[in-house]
């Protein structure tokens, strides 16, 4: 009896003890692995202070995290910090008085805090055309090439392709030694919208959409029109092939040592490393001399840190805290050595560096360095509405381009003409 | 005998009212918002809204890929309803004439019908994966260049498969209760009369049949625009190009993925409308053809 009324007291005591600190909650998308690592970083947060208690919750995968949030929100439950992707950006940041910008949010609670010290193609995604940050990037990734060494070897390929050109050549001779070129995941991502980006071509107007709601979006070009007809010849002839639109598919092409090269994520590297049964390198994305030479800096996929507006000051204090903290380059060069993504800082890159670990892993790097070109005109990124349904479209009509349905051209006046209604519908809705 | 009723009046209000407010809550509720929400334009989280006439409407009718959804839901839902209903008679009629083993026979039939349409997805998925699903590889060796990810037929043909694949059970099951309460005596009286077994089935049994084959090809119409969500969403989520995406699931992209609430509940009061179209469709005239 008296053991169950000191337990009482234990927990009533302990009850107490957690409402004395303050509680923040984070909806994420990183599922499995990722995951893990989500929770590592807030425990190491919790466990580093006392006043905080930040509660990582998955939700799904990027779509279903922010449909969560825009749910809760509308019943005036939102939690306090939400990871929105690329595409969803528009849509959070166009809700006027939805989110409290990170930047000011820095600026109230006095934590430090410099645009600069992030390397250049995170710096401007996320944050409005005067370069402040709405939302705190995370997991940073942008579309790399990966190669398999076996492959090259066999064919007597000493070195990647770093244009489509050499690609051409090179895929002939993989092609001798029993292997499909090339694959590649997420094409509105790595064949749309960084291939633009890799060209220094402009996407939409109004700045790519940064500075008012874009009205006119600009897919159809030379460019883009050559290399998506030069895909399908390629498909033809066995030097590329399209495992469908989910990004798994053609990843485990490349795994299963079918096709030689495959575009994804530089963020993929940590999970190949471990499944893969040969050796494989990592290098920049392919760009086209005609084009372009040398290639332009590409931006960052993935997503990012929003805190939503009208909670209490205690709150924000610590959400700052954490987001500081998340920022660290210690932290980053956490999360960067344990998932793949990119570190967002110049400082978290520069320890790794000096710690040695691109020595011992230098395909980790590639991302980084290909962020880190130096900014053009066109590379900053994008900030369109209805993104989801244009990538939708975008994937459509890359299908029926390379089913033969559809020239490049033709499939790009039809993207972009239907883009152009979605983008003039969004910026009617949010006005 | 005695009339059991009420003195009270309002109890049997009382009685009805659970479904009444259900009702209430899921289905008309629900149907108010989306019409009000299709002549509105509004931001995802709510904060900003514009009364904007039809032009919801306009936008989703004058959209062709709109069209080409609206294409393959009428025929996607043709042939699963086709397919599921012909194949749940055949079971039906052959489970029926059995004698001994009738009640394994329905035990083992109906089990498909306890499983959710998103798993029978999943399930399909690997059964049809093109690297490991054994269904892919067993019809690419027979010589159909089976590929459900670039294909748009194959991928068709895939949904139809699998869609009237969970739908079969259901069907069975009320085609043999319906089969078994035909009255014993004019079968006797067929058996005499006729000879060929075909043609007793599709004279006399058949029409006896109407008013259960009536029941169930609405159900099966309303289960495959509806209920076959689930599947797409596990499988192709409305790909190759786009061209296994049925109505409900567009609505469901752009509403629920593309965050455009006026424009998705747009398209589904279209939806409601034209299913309530069909649904008196056929009360109106294949009804006057049922004999209960």
């Amino acid at each position: 009896m008296k053991s169950k009324s000191l337990l009482f007291i234990a927990t009533f005591a302990m009850a107490l003890n957690l409402n004395a600190t303050t509680n923040i909650t984070w909806w994420h998308a990183m599922g499995g692995r990722l995951g893990e690592v989500v929770n590592e970083m807030a425990t190491r947060f919790n466990n580093s202070q006392s006043e905080y208690k930040v509660t990582p919750i998955y939700k799904g995968g990027y779509e279903d995290t922010m449909t969560a949030g825009i749910a809760a929100y509308r019943a005036h439950q939102a939690p306090d910090i939400i990871q929105i992707f690329d595409a969803g950006a528009a849509t959070i940041i166009g809700a006027k008085g939805v989110v409290y910008p990170v930047a000011d949010l820095f600026d109230k609670y006095g934590v430090k805090f410099n645009a600069q010290d992030y390397i250049s193609g995170v710096r401007n995604f996320y944050a409005d055309s005067k370069g402040r940050m709405i939302g705190s990037p995370f997991n940073s990734s942008t579309p790399v090439m990966y190669y398999n060494k076996d492959a090259f070897k066999k064919a007597g390929i000493k070195n990647p392709p770093a244009t489509w050109e050499e690609f051409e050549k090179d895929a002939v001779l993989l092609k001798k030694v029993g292997y499909i070129g090339l694959s590649q995941s997420l094409s509105p991502w790595t064949a749309g919208e960084n291939f633009m980006s890799r060209h220094n071509l402009q996407m939409a107007n109004k700045n790519n959409g940064f500075d008012g709601f874009a009205t006119k979006i600009y897919y159809e070009n030379p460019a883009m029109d050559y290399h998506w007809d030069k895909l399908r010849s390629w498909s033809l002839k066995g030097y590329f092939k399209y495992y469908g639109r989910g990004w798994a598919d053609n990843q485990q092409a490349f795994y299963d040592q079918k096709v030689a090269m495959w575009l994804g994520s530089s963020g993929s590297f940590g999970g190949l490393k471990k499944g893969a049964k040969f050796s494989f390198g990592t290098t920049y994305l392919p760009y086209w001399k005609k084009f372009i030479n040398p290639g332009a800096q590409t931006f960052i996929g993935g997503a990012a840190l929003f805190v939503f507006s009208g909670k209490s000051d205690k709150k924000y204090k610590g959400i700052a805290k954490f987001l500081q903290y998340l920022t660290t380059p210690k932290m980053q060069y956490f999360w960067h050595k344990s998932t793949g993504y990119v570190p967002i800082t110049k400082a978290a890159y520069a320890l790794a560096k000096k710690d040695g670990y691109y020595k011992t892993t230098p395909d980790a790097e590639i991302g980084i360095k290909q962020l880190s070109l130096p900014t053009q005109k066109w590379t900053k990124g994008y900030r369109l509405g209805n993104y989801v349904q244009i990538r939708e479209i975008m994937t459509i009509e890359f299908e029926n381009i390379l089913n033969g349905k559809k020239t490049a051209k033709q499939a790009f006046t039809d993207l972009d003409k239907k883009a152009d209604k979605l983008l003039a519908r969004f910026a009617r809705t949010y006005r | 005998m005695k009339k059991v009723q009420f003195n009270n009046k309002f109890i049997p209000y009382l009685f009805v009212s659970p479904q009444i407010i259900i009702i209430l809550v899921f289905f008309i509720w629900p149907s108010i918002m989306a019409i009000y929400y299709s002549f509105v334009m509004q931001d995802a989280f709510g904060v900003s809204t514009q009364f904007v006439w039809f032009q919801n409407y306009k936008d989703a009718l004058l959209n062709s890929d709109y069209y080409s959804s609206f294409g393959f839901t009428l025929i996607f839902s043709t042939l699963v309803t086709f397919f599921s209903l012909g194949t749940g008679l055949f079971l039906a009629h052959k489970t029926n004439s059995m004698i001994k083993s009738r009640g394994i026979y329905r035990t083992l039939l109906m089990w498909p019908y306890a499983l959710a349409p998103a798993v029978v997805g999943l399930m399909a998925s690997f059964f049809f994966n093109q690297s490991h699903g054994d269904v892919y590889h067993f019809l690419n060796q027979l010589g159909w260049k089976f590929d459900p990810t670039s294909d748009p037929f194959s991928a068709q043909a895939m949904l139809v498969f699998i869609a009237s694949w969970k739908q079969v059970s259901v069907n069975f099951i009320f085609f043999l209760s319906g089969l078994q309460g035909i009255p014993k005596s004019v079968l006797e009286a067929s058996f005499i009369d006729c000879k060929s077994n075909s043609k007793r089935f599709w004279t006399i049994i058949f029409p006896l049949l109407a008013p259960t084959t009536f029941f169930l090809f609405i159900t099966n119409i309303t289960y495959s625009f509806f209920d076959t969500f689930g599947m797409i969403d596990t499988t192709t989520r409305g790909t190759p190009m786009g061209e296994t995406k049925t109505l409900a699931y567009k609505i469901y992209q752009d509403g629920f993925l593309g965050a455009d609430i006026g424009g998705s509940s747009a398209q589904s009061v279209i939806l409601m409308l034209f299913v309530l179209i069909i649904t008196i469709f056929q009360f109106k005239y294949l009804e006057k053809k049922v004999h209960y």
